[in-house]
């Protein structure tokens, strides 16, 4: 039992800081470079993508250990995962759209995007990868979208910034932010050798 | 052909993809009948006839949020300024109510300081009138003054706005569609909405009397009440130490822009028309105390 947590620990404190999915992965660049323009927009795309994540992995989990294992279609995971999370990420849309209207109009094109969003993918098959079980999964799933939240909106923050600073005209705009984008990455190698016990 | 376990491989994956497949779609599109979300056809309209520059003058989080007040009710049919009259009637004619017909409005800029104003010290820092009225206030000695580093300039979608030749922002009445971004992004709250027709102006806020305005600002209003006493249609007056006027009285006639000894009122004059203006009044006056005389003396 203990070793269950410590591990799901390990799991969220790799997940969050150093092996976080943009910094040190570089999973989901595509959302992060384009809607970390506004703090509260790149909050309402990082709760989206934990919410994402969150489901996918555990949807993922039991498409692959109950249908593709037993049937030995284990190749077609890429494929079966695909299939998962566009269905997941048009249901959420409609979700949003009825519920939260306001949020359903600020994520604009980038609420579909998820569905090609790396880091989504990327984290399902990681769960297979690294032969996590349902809970594990979970959690990894849920703590890699927190890890995915706390780099968009710090990055938006520092672009707030970057409006005042005095930089050569020619860097406006995205060059700037990639710049802003690989000084953060270079700060969260600081925790690569992190360890928690 | 079935007996191979290769084929059966194919056929177990097209079917669990299939099955896969019609599972979600199945959800799908149960969730898009259960969330479905009525959308009120007349709301496309409307958006469609809104400026689209998501300037967020109206105060509505853009133009989709503009279209939904209107249609709500919340908002009124004009909300959107730079759609113009033309707009609005036919947005009124969407919401089936009568448009109003008011006179095209302009931004105004009430400062004319700029190069004339005192400054305390020389400002470096961001070239944004926000954050430079952080450092001690603002440079400008004038609490109202205009600080020209142009945040109004960057918050018109229009390009209406722009820094002018001394150093105070100006509207180009052409491209200006009263939209107020600007009026919101304004830390000294200078701009105002003006009818277009109406030329004079008063081109200061600051609400110091005489010397006290005389000495921040080369052109600042000191409240004489000259202008006050000039017009012949009570449309300006001196209040709180400013002068303003009264849009509904006043009738273009300029004569307030000719006794200002600041030259603080719009159009301003040139020398030779005051001077001109003195003559003429200094005529009138000698012709009313001839007659007074004349009316006076067989009293006698």
């Amino acid at each position: 039992m203990n070793d269950q947590i410590a591990k799901l620990a390990a799991i969220t404190l790799g997940a969050i800081l150093s092996n976080n999915f943009i910094f040190s992965q570089f999973l989901g660049i595509c959302p992060f470079m384009g809607v970390s323009k506004k703090i509260d927009t790149a909050t309402g795309m990082g709760l989206a993508v934990i919410f994402v994540m969150g489901l996918a992995s555990a949807i993922t989990w039991v498409v692959y250990k109950l249908i593709l294992v037993p049937l030995n279609l284990t190749y077609m995971q890429t494929v079966a995962f695909i299939l998962v999370i566009a269905s997941l990420v048009q249901f959420i849309e409609m979700f949003l759209q009825k519920f939260v209207p306001s949020l359903y109009t600020a994520l604009g094109v980038y609420l579909p995007l998820i569905t090609t969003n790396c880091a989504v993918l990327g984290v399902a098959l990681l769960n297979i990868q690294e032969d996590y079980n349902f809970i594990e999964s979970v959690v990894y799933g849920v703590t890699g979208g927190i890890g995915f939240l706390l780099a968009i909106v710090l990055l938006a923050s520092v672009r707030e910034k970057l409006v005042f600073a005095d930089y050569p005209k020619s860097f406006e705009g995205f060059p700037i932010a990639l710049v802003a984008a690989g000084l953060m990455a270079l700060a969260f190698m600081g925790f690569s050798n992190l360890q928690i016990w | 052909m079935f007996d191979s376990p290769e084929v059966m491989n194919i056929v177990y994956a097209v079917a669990v993809l299939g099955i896969l497949g019609a599972v979600f779609g199945c959800v799908l599109a149960i969730a898009s009948k259960v969330f479905e979300v009525k959308k009120d056809p007349r709301e496309e309209e409307i958006l469609g006839l809104l400026a689209g520059a998501n300037c967020g003058g109206c105060g509505y989080p853009g133009c989709s949020g503009c279209a939904a007040a209107i249609l709500a009710g919340d908002a009124p049919v004009t909300a959107c300024a730079p759609a113009g009259p033309d707009a609005a009637a036919k947005i009124a004619e969407i919401m089936g109510a009568s448009a109003p017909t008011g006179e095209r409005e302009v931004a105004f800029v009430r400062c004319n300081g700029g190069v004339n104003a005192q400054r305390r010290f020389e400002y470096v820092g961001l070239m944004d009138c926000v954050a430079a009225t952080k450092v001690a206030a603002g440079p400008l000695e004038c609490a109202w003054g205009c600080l020209g580093y142009g945040s109004c300039v960057s918050a018109c979608q229009f390009d209406a706005m722009h820094i002018g030749p001394n150093g105070v922002a100006v509207v180009d009445e052409d491209k200006c569609t009263d939209c107020m971004a600007c009026a919101a992004a304004c830390p000294r709250h200078l701009i105002v909405s003006v009818p277009v027709s109406k030329k004079v102006r008063v081109m200061c806020l600051n609400q110091d009397k005489g010397k006290a305005a005389m000495s921040v600002c080369g052109s600042a209003c000191i409240g004489c009440g000259l202008c006050e006493r000039e017009c012949r249609k009570d449309a300006i007056h001196v209040v709180n130490g400013i002068a303003s006027i009264d849009y509904a009285k006043c009738v273009n006639c300029k004569l307030c822009t000719k006794v200002c000894p600041r030259d603080a009122i719009t159009p301003i004059a040139t020398a030779e028309e005051k001077e001109k203006y003195k003559e003429i009044k200094k005529k009138q006056a000698e012709k009313a105390a001839a007659v007074k005389k004349a009316a006076a003396a067989p009293a006698k």
